[in-house]
């Protein structure tokens, strides 16, 4: 929904030494349902709390000054989320739009299940980065953990480091470019051509994203797509 | 040779090896693949048959039938969600999907429940627009696939259920062969056409107790702590599950018994996992109640409920609301001999069809064929799942008046006896004639 808010330099500034997470979240969601407000919002001291800014469904932009636990910015709709530390489990989780930025590094989970938006780690990001991703892009600036893209549905993973064991186990239709090394591929995920498409798609996010890296270097691996129907012949891949 | 009055005599099937144990081991060594159907379990199974009530007599006074009223209203989610659910009947709707079930059944199932007073659920494919239109009330399924999540419809959702696993198969995820998968299904799902999918098993931004409680504290987040949470869990080790699932946070366990249904899994999961849902209610119900959370938070029992004996038994061993799956499919026409003969035509029979994986379901129900679901009349469907809601109310509080109580939730153990040792065992009950509840000891 959209909501009429301030443009102007103003920044409402909440410290969670003193504001409740629940004060937090109600006043960001009070915005998409018409409640007036400046654009930019600033968190101070959010020492590890979860589910920070959840749920947000207005163009705002939210910078969290700190590390954040669980579920930051889970779920959100057209909010721009900065975390100026590190992110615990399942950042931006099912992030349906916006962009949602860690200036740390991420751990596990982090942009799971995804459906739209962009997802920034610019550190590293631990196991099961982009699992069941369903539309969402993320770049990692370092490496990410074992199993990423598990499951992983569409939406593209760029991982400027190195990706652990199994990436990309059971994958559908997600594109995933590693720059450096794999450990291994999952199930079903093989490497493919990196097509002059591909690098005009990884030069736009790597874009958007703000880090600078030479799309051609990269790898791009994806679905042979064996195991999309049962056959008797990959019962041990099964 | 059908049944055994037409065999010769002297023909003597094997108990270990009977046809249908031929059939299955012939079909294997033909296909190569285990055998993935719909249905719930089909083996013998200690159930609520199993209980008597002991109506009134001189000791209890029954309730005036049709004259004394006797209430049936239930809230679910009253711990910590800003709306809880307020149903008029202990019966719910359980969560089946849009995928598995075509659009007109999920209509269908929405208008019965709505007719009613009670609530429907989604499933493993997000929320249609036809059953969040026809449902009143209606709970949101947040599964491990999360296939169609979205915040949105969290928000219009009336509660929200965290499926940690169905009585069909514990520790297994979904499942919707390739020929279910239809355009429509595949955009919701965000999957390619016609794929055999396989949900995961586990949810992908959690994995323990623990962080399932951060996981509920999030959706409270987002929905501003106004929808009741729900935690379904299959029976397996109900005691710890639980104990678990309140000290994460929830507003309402829903314990799904053994003989609860799935649209496609494979039978071996299907026979072999869980515990059914008689000992499953007992459990649950002891533990909250150890747990000093019994009617604070509220048990939703599900598996097997077919009649209003079945809803009066669970209320009784402490469940708060029953939910049914499979039987609302049958009240709809699912395997009724009004299709025998395109049953037939199908390799199968009326009260035989469990290919609910096969989407050649010849009512219409559990199929994704335009053609197919077409013949299924939403509406009358609707009427029928009110009907049989109706008289699942009207069972159980005939059964319930009879032992003297002016509400359904005013059953207890002290009201049963069981037929079997076995039954007795599993709810804690005496056998009938005995003051004998084998295990309970009574040395002390």
């Amino acid at each position: 929904m959209a909501v009429d808010t301030t443009e102007t330099t103003e920044v409402e500034v909440f410290d969670l030494e003193t504001t409740s997470v629940r004060e937090l979240n109600q006043r960001l969601h009070d915005l998409a349902t018409g409640a007036p407000g400046p654009r930019r919002y600033r968190i101070l001291n959010p020492s590890g709390a979860h589910a920070l800014a959840c749920g947000l469904d207005v163009e705002i932009e939210v910078e969290i000054e700190g590390h954040v636990g669980y579920y930051c910015a889970g779920m959100n709709k057209r909010a721009t989320v900065r975390v100026h530390g590190n992110a615990s489990t399942g950042v931006a989780e099912n992030l349906m739009s916006g962009r949602v930025i860690v200036e740390g590094n991420a751990s596990q989970s982090a942009g799971a299940t995804g459906r739209g938006g962009l997802l920034v780690v610019r550190g590293d990001a631990s196991s099961r980065c982009g699992i069941s991703m369903k539309g969402i892009d993320i770049v990692v600036g370092g490496s990410v953990g074992h199993m990423s893209a598990f499951m992983a549905q569409t939406g593209c993973l760029v991982v400027c480091g190195d990706a652990g064991e199994a990436l990309g186990d059971s994958l559908y239709e997600a594109r995933l470019y590693v720059s450096g090394s794999v450990a291994s591929l999952g199930a079903d995920c093989v490497e493919k051509d990196l097509r002059e498409e591909h690098v005009t798609q990884l030069a736009s996010l790597l874009d958007a994203a703000a880090i600078d890296a030479d799309p051609r270097e990269f790898r791009r691996y994806g679905s042979a797509r064996e195991l999309y129907n049962f056959k008797i012949d990959n019962a041990g891949a099964y | 040779m059908g049944t055994q009055a037409e065999r010769p005599w002297g023909l003597r099937e094997s108990y270990l090896f009977d046809r249908t144990v031929i059939a299955e081991i012939h079909r294997a060594a033909r296909e190569g693949i285990y055998d993935v159907r719909g249905f719930g379990a089909k083996r013998r199974l200690p159930h609520f048959d199993d209980l008597l009530f002991l109506g009134a007599s001189i000791s209890r006074y029954p309730l005036e039938g049709y004259r004394e009223r006797c209430a049936t209203d239930v809230v679910l989610g009253t711990r910590f969600a800003r709306k809880p659910l307020e149903l008029k009947i202990p019966v719910t709707i359980s969560g089946m999907s849009f995928g598995a079930l075509s659009a007109p059944a999920k209509e269908a199932l929405g208008r019965g429940a709505s007719e009613v007073g009670t609530s429907t659920t989604t499933g493993d494919g997000g929320m249609t627009e036809e059953e969040r239109r026809h449902s009143k009330t209606l709970v949101y399924q947040l599964l491990p696939s999360r296939y169609g999540m979205n915040p949105d419809d969290l928000r219009r959702a009336d509660a929200i259920e965290v499926v940690v696993g169905q009585g069909a198969k514990p520790g297994g995820g979904g499942m919707l062969l390739g020929h279910k998968i239809s355009d429509r299904v595949a955009e919701m799902r965000d999957l390619p056409k016609g794929i055999d999918q396989r949900s995961a098993s586990r949810h992908p931004d959690w994995t323990g107790p623990d962080d399932l409680e951060i996981k509920i504290h999030e959706l409270r987040e987002i929905t501003d702590w106004e929808k009741p949470i729900f935690v379904k869990i299959g029976a397996t080790r109900t005691y710890y599950d639980v104990q678990l699932a309140v000290k994460a946070g929830a507003d309402v366990i829903v314990v799904d018994g053994m003989q609860g249904g799935t649209a496609a899994t494979q039978d071996v999961f299907i026979e072999h996992v869980g515990i059914p849902t008689l000992p499953a209610t007992r459990i649950a119900a002891d533990t909250l109640q150890e747990l000093g959370m019994h009617r604070k938070v509220q048990l939703v029992v599900s598996g097997g409920i077919r009649s209003g004996a079945d809803v009066a038994k669970a209320l009784a061993l402490g469940a708060d609301a029953c939910s049914i799956g499979t039987a609302a499919l049958i009240a709809m026409g699912d395997n009724s001999p009004e299709y025998e003969e395109a049953y037939r035509k199908i390799g199968s029979s009326a009260g035989f069809y469990d290919d609910y994986q096969a989407g050649r379901d010849p009512v219409g129900i559990s199929t994704q064929d335009d053609e197919l679901a077409a013949r299924f009349d939403p509406v009358l469907g609707g009427r029928k799942i009110a009907n049989f809601l109706r008289v699942l109310t009207l069972e159980t509080q005939t059964l319930a008046r009879a032992c003297g109580k002016s509400h359904v939730h005013n059953l207890e153990p002290e009201d049963l006896v069981a037929l079997t040792v076995e039954a007795a065992a599993m709810a804690r009950v005496p056998l009938a004639g005995t003051d004998w509840i084998p295990g309970k000891d009574d040395s002390s």
